[in-house]
């Protein structure tokens, strides 16, 4: 019976994949009334042209309907809408369910993989998934032990699995992949257990390993060209995985990929950025650590690297440089241009030309960032695109067993992975962040394998001299390199933002809100309690000519660890205010789907 | 052989959460807490399980401060700053005052899990890793300190100077 389900939609497949096996992705992609990647569209845009509700009449949502997921735990990515189905995914054990869109949510099929529970504790940071991809009538899941899955999307039937990695060297897996031509490319967490990080492809039809390119390591293993592969217009030379780590630590060398990707079909290239180098011990590690930290252009077909820029060499503060790429096509100084957008987790949000990798703006989005002063911009000097680290707040020159107080932003970043928005109406990016300092000592550790590979202590704390809030929501002016305004949150912003066609972003709340705001001037028009506080990402379709808001409930992940019983600054004298606000406080476990309308 | 124990363990439970009842805070007479003798620099209870010191102005024991780095290093991922507890990890600054000290040893070596319908809660076995097990109580004496709000939270302000035989003990256990 499974092998002729597997025949059939083979033959079916086979017609489309003649094509060009993306091109049913890219039509369900620019169908407005679905929601058919994590991301929005290939270009991370996360924007949606649909604008029944918009600025004037958003005032007026109400909650159409909802959907418990049966799980509790940090709650992640969003639900895909693909015709008349929406597929919603859940954090371990990663069930996935398919919802009936014509019959009131009425569950189609559902998949609920078995798992080994050991993978739980070597996830780093909670149990969440950031949600499936859906090509060529299938729907892909990549599970918490890093298994890859494809799923029959009318059936649920598992139609391939391959494993991507072993879970008891720590290796493990928190990301949504990315559908690509007649690949799927997936990435690796387990930066935090000495995980070498890789990017894998595997064929969209049988699951085969088509490719894979690590961030450190032999040019063999790492996908680069030494003439041919580019770090800020030069060439990356010979053996570039490499010469810059000390012995075999490159082995053990970090530079995860659990971040979100994005594809410039034009271009042919892919997106993505790599993770800290581990340890987080930067004295355990001399050298810039190549490739880590660094935002890679890869060809899809063969996994060659056509340019790289590394943003934070040589990492003393855990700033993984995983955050999303988002593709724009703009105009700058009278020209137009491909560009990328990136904000990074060391505090600086960078505009590169996409095609070349050319370094065009690179200014901190938060103000409180204080590690450095800023990049070096000229292309003369010899420290072009290396950010100027202040001595005061360097973990690596204050050396091991030193504890470096005070540095913005925290490990947990400016901005984690929670990916902002575009408008093209705006031309603003819309951007939720984090407001966090920290302490940071660090000291030496021993390798175990898949045991945690740490080496250091940090105390996290509101950025001080501030609002006392531990987050902001920005609309970001990419060319410019300025904040155009700022909302100031009580906690950090760890929800993915949406922008519509109708003047209108949205993003969640860790305490739970929903809140939706004016694009132009941030001013607040509708914000709704939902059960549980909000990591998830705001996700827009249409069904039966009415668009509808979803968005996932459920606290956890890295906020729910550092702020479930509030941060307070062991740095305040006496005198100050003891503690801050808990999460706890404020919102308990759930997972729950809540999907907002206008009212009839 | 691990029925026992989990009885052991809610006894010893249910007895600390009593004491915790009677009054807001922790007595530093209690048995479980209160110094009985000091040994290189780390202190321990009249029956030999591990305790923490704090001087009058503040200065915490060596290992007490120890445990407080290397809880922020291996545990605080899960369970929170200050072993404060996270949404799904439970806060072990009262694990620490709530189980007994056999048992913390053998959960944080062997790990256990709690996996059903309602839970998804699994501990991992350190037995093998050094960064934990080298200072296993250095860690527990910390969770047991701010547990019983002999040290708030943070990182401590004084604290006593390395012994050599810790530092011996240390290198030999780290393997450098």
């Amino acid at each position: 019976m499974k092998r002729l389900t597997l025949m059939t939609s083979g033959v079916a497949l086979f017609a489309a994949s003649m094509a060009m096996a993306n091109d049913d992705l890219m039509a369900q992609m620019d169908n407005a009334s679905q929601w058919a990647i994590q991301t929005g569209d290939y270009s991370n845009q996360r924007y949606s042209e649909l604008d029944k509700i918009n600025k004037d009449n958003v005032g007026d949502l109400q909650v159409a309907w909802t959907f418990s997921t049966g799980v509790l735990r940090g709650h992640e990515g969003s639900p895909l809408v693909v015709g008349d189905t929406m597929f919603v995914h859940t954090p371990f054990p990663n069930i996935v369910y398919a919802l009936d869109l014509n019959e009131q949510g009425k569950i189609k099929w559902r998949y609920e993989p078995k798992q080994d529970p050991n993978v739980i504790p070597v996830m780093c940071c909670d149990t969440v998934n950031r949600g499936v991809a859906y090509a060529d009538g299938k729907i892909f899941l990549h599970q918490a032990d890093t298994k890859v899955v494809a799923l029959d999307a009318e059936t649920g039937e598992v139609l391939w699995e391959v494993m991507n990695g072993d879970a008891s060297k720590g290796e493990t897996n928190t990301a949504t992949v990315l559908p690509v031509k007649d690949k799927v490319i997936v990435g690796i967490s387990g930066g935090e257990f000495g995980v070498r990080g890789h990017v894998t492809a595997y064929n969209m039809e049988t699951g085969e390993q088509e490719w894979r390119a690590y961030s450190m390591g032999p040019d063999s293993d790492i996908l680069m060209d030494p003439e041919n592969t580019t770090h800020l217009g030069k060439p990356v030379g010979a053996d570039s995985g490499t010469n810059t780590w000390e012995g075999d630590q490159w082995m053990i060398g970090g530079g995860t990929t659990w971040g979100w990707y994005s594809y410039d079909p034009e271009a042919d290239l892919i997106y993505y950025g790599t993770g800290n180098p581990s340890t987080w011990n930067p004295a355990q590690r001399p050298g810039d650590n190549r490739w880590s930290m660094t935002v890679m252009a890869r060809d899809p077909d063969d996994g060659m690297a056509k340019w790289v820029y590394q943003m934070t060499p040589h990492d003393e503060w855990d700033f993984d440089g995983v955050n999303e790429m988002i593709l724009t096509d703009q105009e700058m100084d009278g020209e137009m241009r491909k560009l990328l957008t990136h904000f990074d987790r060391n505090g600086l949000a960078y505009t590169l030309d996409r095609i070349s990798g050319e370094l065009l703006v690179a200014e901190k989005y938060d103000p409180a960032v204080n590690w450095t002063t800023g990049v070096d911009m000229d292309p003369e000097s010899e420290t072009f695109g290396r950010p100027a680290v202040v001595a005061e707040y360097s973990t690596e020159q204050n050396g091991e067993d030193v504890n470096s107080t005070g540095i913005c932003p925290a490990a947990l970043g400016t901005k984690d992975q929670q990916p902002a928005s575009f408008s093209p109406k705006t031309g603003l990016f819309y951007v939720p962040t984090n407001h966090v300092c920290m302490d940071y000592e660090p000291f030496r550790v021993s390798y175990t394998a898949g045991q945690p590979y740490v080496g250091a202590t940090l105390a996290m704390y509101p950025a001080p001299d501030s609002h006392g809030g531990m987050g902001n929501f920005i609309a970001w002016d990419n060319l410019a390199g300025e904040i155009k305004w700022s909302i100031p949150e009580q906690f950090s912003v760890w929800s993915g933002a949406l922008a519509t066609a109708g003047d209108v972003v949205f993003y969640g709340t860790l305490e739970g809100y929903l809140k939706a705001v004016d694009s132009e001037t941030g001013d607040e028009l509708y914000k709704f309690k939902t059960p549980s506080g909000i990591i998830g990402n705001v996700m827009t379709y249409e069904h039966d000519g009415k668009q509808y808001i979803g968005i996932l409930s459920g606290v956890g992940g890295w906020a729910g660890i550092g702020l479930a019983a509030g941060l307070t600054n062991p740095n305040d004298g006496l005198g100050a205010v003891g503690g801050y606000s808990a999460l706890s406080d404020y919102t308990a476990l759930g997972g729950q789907l809540t999907v907002f309308a206008l009212p009839d | 052989m691990t029925r026992p124990h989990i009885l052991l363990a809610a006894t010893a439970g249910l007895l600390s959460a009593t004491a915790l009842c009677a009054a807001d805070t922790v007595s530093m007479d209690d048995p479980n807490i209160a110094v009985g003798y000091e040994e290189d620099g780390r202190y321990y209870t009249e029956d030999g399980v591990p305790t923490f010191n704090v001087a009058e102005d503040g200065t915490v024991d060596w290992p007490t401060f120890s445990g407080f780095r290397r809880y922020h290093a291996e545990c605080h991922v899960c369970h929170g700053p200050d072993g404060e507890g996270s949404t799904y990890a439970p806060a072990l600054k009262k694990s620490a005052l709530t189980m007994d000290y056999y048992d913390f040893v053998d959960v944080v070596t062997n790990g256990r899990q709690k996996v059903g319908a309602a839970e998804n809660s699994v501990m991992p076995a350190f037995g093998t890793n050094p960064n934990v097990m080298c200072y296993l109580d250095d860690i527990y004496t910390y969770l047991k300190a701010h547990g019983s709000e002999a040290i708030g939270r943070g990182r401590p302000a004084k604290k006593e100077a390395k012994s050599d035989v810790f530092s011996e003990n240390e290198n030999a256990c780290m393997g450098s």
